[in-house]
């Protein structure tokens, strides 16, 4: 029992932090653009079949297929907002986002489900297969990989967002949109690139997911349904928030499938948000929501 | 229908010319009359069950509007009402052994009742948040619905879905039945949303739509009235799921609770118009029928599934304010000129609700403009 707890936690800390790095590009498009991208869940979907299609037809490793996969998702996001998030009219906004994103997310799905078929799929390589003995239990190496993946990506994102010009305008629109624009910002391409990271870091994500998970073109609801919480418990804007939210949740959840059972582990998952948003209706680390105008 | 009471009625209003209220007195029941007979009329099964579908995402779109079109809350998770309804539905005929007939349509009013009470706390929790937080936990407490229903096996048998009674009826006068159902709980959701829409109650959703906080300010008890709202939506809502359950005569957890029924209510409101009495229901009646098609035509997932999306971004590409409030704005530009002094000015009162987005609501009504109630 005390084994399959510590692996519990350790497993919930390292999927956290794969999870932190997939909510970490909703919760920075939510903060430039008060936009919720629903489709960040079959990002991450789109991006595991990406990788597949790597390694299957050109026999590329997944991991060294991220030097492919993750430029073309940021593409995708840059399309994306240009296309579709972009042409939207200030009057009601937000709420027609959530609408196209969306629909954004419909189509891919229709378009993965028309290509590869539902059948589940999964990555394989050898650190999926192999696995490191740490602390009486074995671990395969995919979740250490992925761990550290989303780390040094998070790392890089922060001293993007904290040392780079493009960095300190995404930063600036986060604060204060209009005023941004006033300065100087464009706020338009400030926009693409924020939409491009949040993508682009799915790669990494749904290459993890991909190894770890059996997935298929319907995986997509899951995964924003768990980012839509991280990113809520973090507080709706905060990276670290979702960081540390994420982490929290994994855990969790992990714990309740070793001491409960893992058919409710994934209601707990739901059940913490609840439990948090009764005492903290903002989130962890959320500002009060100001008045519009 | 009912557009007046959406509409500012201004004296020069075209819409409040005595020909055209004349027009709608008699149009509506014509128009209520002609929805009884289409299914005597058009007796093809195909025809009627893609009638009867349109009906029910009518009521769920108007009930839907009557929360989120008025009050400005984006509720994603209306799901957990129509599942909550369909599963009510599925369980009490169940156990109290209940055979299929006209009889246990009396059982949706029921459900509509348990759908209200599942409301009750799904909003009192989702409505301590506001903007985009709430639109968020609306859609996380859709998935807890939809991993309850898978897991709570006592319930809803989890995967493998329940059985429904199967009504005795022939195949010609099958879905005539569901139809008539449909349209009464339709109607019932119209009526709902206009008496809503017309009363000082629904000036008060209004103006918690336009400020909030201005709106507490004026003494308008804010949580109470948007509480009292999403219950009504929600009962509304699963009226609408028990007879799509009963019409299925199965019922799974992923199409009780299903993601696109979500977000299809609010596509069809905001084609329609946003916050109008009438802009739901021509939203619905023009969005379910092309669905339904889609469904029909592409037995292929795939294609199915783009053809939705591509269907959806058109919907919000072109038509961004709706349907009702453009039409609306045009006939309203073209006639004012020309019938500015003929028309006669409101007989009393000030005119009822400003609608259009944007305007600011003055919740002028004795009694209101007292302190601050909290």
């Amino acid at each position: 029992m005390g084994t399959a707890l510590t692996k519990a936690v350790v497993n919930g800390i390292l999927t956290g932090g794969v999870y932190a790095l997939m909510a970490a590009g909703l919760t920075l498009i939510f903060g430039v653009m008060e936009i919720i991208n629903i489709a960040q869940g079959i990002f991450v979907v789109l991006a595991a079949y990406l990788s597949y299609v790597l390694q299957v037809h050109l026999g590329i490793d997944p991991l060294v297929g991220l030097v492919i996969t993750m430029p073309v998702m940021f593409g995708v996001g840059v399309l994306i907002e240009w296309g579709f998030v972009r042409r939207l009219k200030a009057q009601n906004r937000s709420a027609l986002s959530i609408l196209v994103t969306f629909a954004v997310a419909i189509v891919i799905e229709g378009f993965l489900t028309q290509f590869f078929s539902a059948d589940l799929k999964i990555l394989k390589a050898w650190y999926v297969d192999r696995s490191v003995h740490v602390l009486g239990f074995y671990l395969p190496y995919i979740y250490l990989i992925g761990f550290v993946l989303a780390v040094v990506l998070l790392a890089a994102l922060y001293l993007f967002l904290y040392r780079s010009r493009s960095g300190k305008s995404i930063r600036a629109s986060v604060q204060n949109r209009a005023g941004a624009e006033l300065i100087g910002i464009n706020i338009n391409r400030v926009s693409a690139i924020t939409f491009g990271i949040g993508a682009a870091v799915t790669a990494a994500g749904g290459m993890v997911f991909g190894a770890t998970n059996s997935f298929n073109p319907n995986s997509g609801y899951d995964l924003i349904s768990r980012l839509l919480v991280i990113v809520v418990l973090g507080g709706l804007g905060s990276i670290g928030g979702a960081l540390v939210a994420a982490v929290v949740a994994l855990v969790i959840e992990d714990v309740t499938a070793v001491l409960w059972s893992p058919v409710w582990a994934s209601t707990m998952f739901f059940a913490v948000l609840i439990v948090v948003l009764l005492v903290r209706p903002n989130g962890l680390f959320g500002r009060a929501a100001v008045r519009a105008q | 229908m009912a557009q007046s009471s959406a509409t500012l009625a201004g004296p020069a209003d075209p819409f409040d010319r005595p020909a055209v209220r004349t027009a709608r007195r008699v149009l509506l029941p014509v128009v209520v009359v002609l929805a009884v007979v289409f299914p005597f009329v058009f007796t093809n099964p195909a025809t009627t069950s893609i009638a009867m579908f349109t009906l029910l995402y009518v009521g769920a779109t108007s009930a839907w509007n009557m929360f989120s079109g008025y009050t400005g809350y984006m509720a994603l998770g209306n799901a957990v009402f129509y599942g909550s309804g369909a599963y009510f539905f599925a369980n009490i005929t169940l156990h109290l052994h209940l055979t299929g007939g006209v009889g246990i349509f009396a059982l949706v009013p029921v459900a509509g009742l348990f759908a209200g009470l599942v409301a009750l706390p799904v909003g009192w929790l989702a409505l301590r948040t506001r903007r985009h937080t709430f639109v968020v936990i609306t859609i996380a407490i859709f998935f807890i619905f939809q991993l309850l229903a898978y897991n709570l096996h006592s319930l809803t048998n989890g995967s493998s879905g329940m059985a429904l009674p199967i009504p005795p009826w022939d195949a010609q006068t099958y879905n005539t039945y569901f139809y008539l159902a449909a349209l009464l709980v339709a109607v019932v959701a119209i009526v709902l949303s206009w008496a809503v829409r017309r009363s000082s109650f629904g000036l008060e959703l209004l103006a918690i739509r336009d400020d909030e906080d201005r709106a507490l300010g004026l003494g308008v008890k804010t949580t109470r009235v948007k509480l009292v709202t999403f219950v009504l939506n929600g009962a509304v809502t699963g009226m609408c799921g028990a007879i799509y359950a009963y019409y299925l005569g199965s019922i799974y957890p992923p199409f009780a609770f299903e993601a696109i029924f979500d977000v299809t209510v609010a596509l069809m409101a905001f084609l329609g118009g946003l916050g109008t009495v009438s802009g739901p229901v021509i939203g619905a009646l023009i969005l379910e029928p092309v669905q339904q098609y889609i469904t029909l035509r592409f037995t292929s997932g795939g294609l199915a599934l783009i053809t939705f999306g591509v269907l959806f971004l058109i919907v919000i590409r072109f038509l961004p304010d709706g349907i009702v409030p453009s039409l609306a704005a045009t006939i309203r530009r073209r006639w004012t000129p020309r019938t500015g002094a003929a028309a006669t000015p409101p007989a009393a009162g000030p005119p009822v609700g400003p609608p259009t987005v944007g305007q600011t609501v003055t919740v002028s009504r004795p009694g209101l403009t007292g302190g601050v109630s909290r």
